[in-house]
């Protein structure tokens, strides 16, 4: 049996990074992530699989290290929280312009602003609609565990490679913070300079006599040339939204109303699922793991089921738009949130979702 | 079995540490956990507390606000929480750290002088560790051969020395518990 670890949803980002052969990793430290860094400081991987860490002097910096980074193959990553990320976008918006594959952790808290330390999601509509100037998409995965913490480090560079593209991780103070059980996956090496020259056969890795200058930038003086690339990207996002969206269920076979919620809000819900079925409610729950794509499917189905849905965030409703969007009409769609940094309770949720529903 | 637990104190008395050797206790003997902090602009000297959720299933929400054990270990962290002990739960505080008694009558109330154990050890780190001796006497549900693997994985390499002091002061703080009321 693989060893289980207990640990933090931030250390697990760490540890998982390791492990799973990445190359480098630069940032900069802001509550609640800053276990990331401390983490893989603490692990010395350099002495080990001469994976770089760096402390750059602040997110800017750090998030051309990745850009830089990725511009030659390599596995390279960062983690920030809401302001840090904020200050990346520029970053991450050439890197999506110079389709360069990384992965980027946001370890929410509340805002607009400095805003708080404490738990939030309301970077949503930052992280998965832009955030930077252009038309351009991350792909954003939702974790809700410490486990899918580590996991989510794997699968996010097995989807930027895939289709050279940013990817971001959207986790919450929570989900950083909790400590939990975690299996460890067998170990992946980083990869060799052959294994990058036919994984990444586009990277900066030296011109060798024959071959054409390979070149990494987001600039495109001819207007021609930006549209085409444009309609370039535009297939890419159509190709992953029909082939990576993911996402879970619970009690929905049967369910005449349901939660939809990411991330820390997905188990609380869960939670208040359990409630409202005691109580005879038939109440069900879909978790979105990729928040883009988005899994508007499998809403629109469940929109000719149930009688209503309701969107529950730590923001003021911002995923809502796209349960909408998705649901289009077919049944009612309501929202409830707190924000600040506080977080629902299960009973607090199945009160709201009863007052909602007009059921007593 | 599902217990959620919530222990509370002044930082620095090994809050966050005591909630991570139950919680590793318990992976230890293959349950599911989760351990939540309190955490913010927290600092020496102020309020630390965890909440710790034990269960043999899947845990679905972390966040509890009802608990079925609180650890006391200051004044304000017992007005804050004596109140959220679920009916027919416990609470185990240590006198030397609140100024009024608990005052509930429908649950389970346990006192343990853990700086008295710890002064006889002769060593103020395993405080947090006759605390969790008093819990784990009032609550038989981990098995004292999970909880000394769950301190071994818990204490880093270089106070691996300290594993015996910290068991001493687990098994001292189960003689020690004192049940005031309840069952």
């Amino acid at each position: 049996m693989a060893e289980k670890i207990l640990m933090k949803g931030n250390e697990a980002i760490a540890v998982s990074a390791i492990r799973n052969g990445v190359d480098g990793y630069f940032g900069y430290p802001i509550t609640p992530q800053s276990e990331v860094m401390e983490t893989l400081m603490k692990e010395k991987p350099w002495e080990t699989t001469g994976m770089v860490v760096l402390q750059a002097e602040s997110e800017v910096s750090s998030i051309n290290m990745v850009y830089g980074g990725a511009s030659c193959g390599k596995k390279v990553m960062t983690s920030s929280s809401s302001p840090g990320i904020s200050l990346m976008c520029e970053g991450i918006s050439y890197i999506a312009g110079s389709e360069l594959p990384c992965v980027i952790v946001n370890v929410m808290r509340g805002g607009p602003g400095l805003g708080t330390i404490q738990p939030s999601q309301s970077d949503y509509t930052q992280c998965v609609k832009g955030g930077g100037h252009g038309d351009y998409h991350c792909m954003v995965l939702a974790p809700a565990s410490a486990q899918d913490m580590y996991d989510f480090v794997d699968w996010g560079f097995e989807l930027a490679f895939k289709y050279r593209n940013p990817v971001i991780v959207l986790a919450d103070g929570i989900i950083g913070q909790l400590m939990e059980k975690v299996e460890l996956r067998p170990v992946k090496p980083r990869r060799t300079e052959e294994e990058i020259l036919r994984v990444a056969p586009w990277a900066t890795t030296g011109k060798p006599a024959g071959r054409e200058r390979n070149i990494i930038t987001s600039l495109s003086l001819d207007s021609t040339t930006q549209e085409n690339f444009n309609k370039k990207l535009l297939a890419k996002y159509e190709s992953i939204k029909e082939n990576e969206v993911r996402f879970s269920e619970y009690m929905t076979d049967d369910a005449e109303y349901l939660f939809v919620a990411f991330g820390c809000s997905s188990r609380i819900c869960e939670a208040a699922t359990d409630i409202l079925r005691q109580e005879g409610i038939k109440a069900g729950l879909l978790r979105p793991i990729t928040l883009f794509p988005f899994p508007e499917k499998e809403i629109a189905r469940l929109a000719g089921q149930v009688k209503s849905i309701m969107s529950i965030e730590l923001n003021l409703g911002q995923m809502v738009e796209d349960v909408r969007l998705a649901a289009n009409g077919r049944c009612p769609v309501g929202f409830y949130g707190r924000q600040g940094g506080i977080v629902f309770t299960p009973e607090e949720i199945a009160g709201e979702f009863k007052k909602f529903n007009n059921l007593k | 079995m599902k217990e959620e637990i919530i222990i509370a104190g002044f930082g620095g008395q090994g809050v966050l540490s005591m909630g991570k050797i139950l919680a590793y206790s318990a992976i230890m003997q293959d349950l599911e956990v989760t351990w939540m902090p309190s955490y913010g602009p927290e600092m020496r000297g102020g309020t630390a507390n965890v909440c710790v959720i034990i269960s043999d299933r899947k845990i679905s929400s972390p966040i509890i606000t009802t608990y079925d054990t609180a650890i006391i270990l200051n004044q304000q962290s017992l007005d804050k929480f004596e109140k959220s002990v679920k009916s027919g739960g416990l609470l185990i505080y240590d006198p030397s750290g609140i100024t009024r008694m608990p005052e509930r009558t429908d649950i389970t109330v346990c006192s343990i002088d853990a700086i008295e154990v710890a002064a006889e050890l002769g060593n103020a780190k395993v405080y947090n560790m006759a605390v969790l001796g008093a819990y784990l006497k009032t609550k038989p549900s981990l098995k004292m051969e999970n909880v000394v693997k769950g301190l071994e994985k818990s204490i880093p390499s270089r106070y691996k020395d300290l594993i015996e002091k910290n068991r001493e002061a687990i098994e001292k703080g189960m003689e020690r518990v004192k049940i005031l009321s309840g069952k």
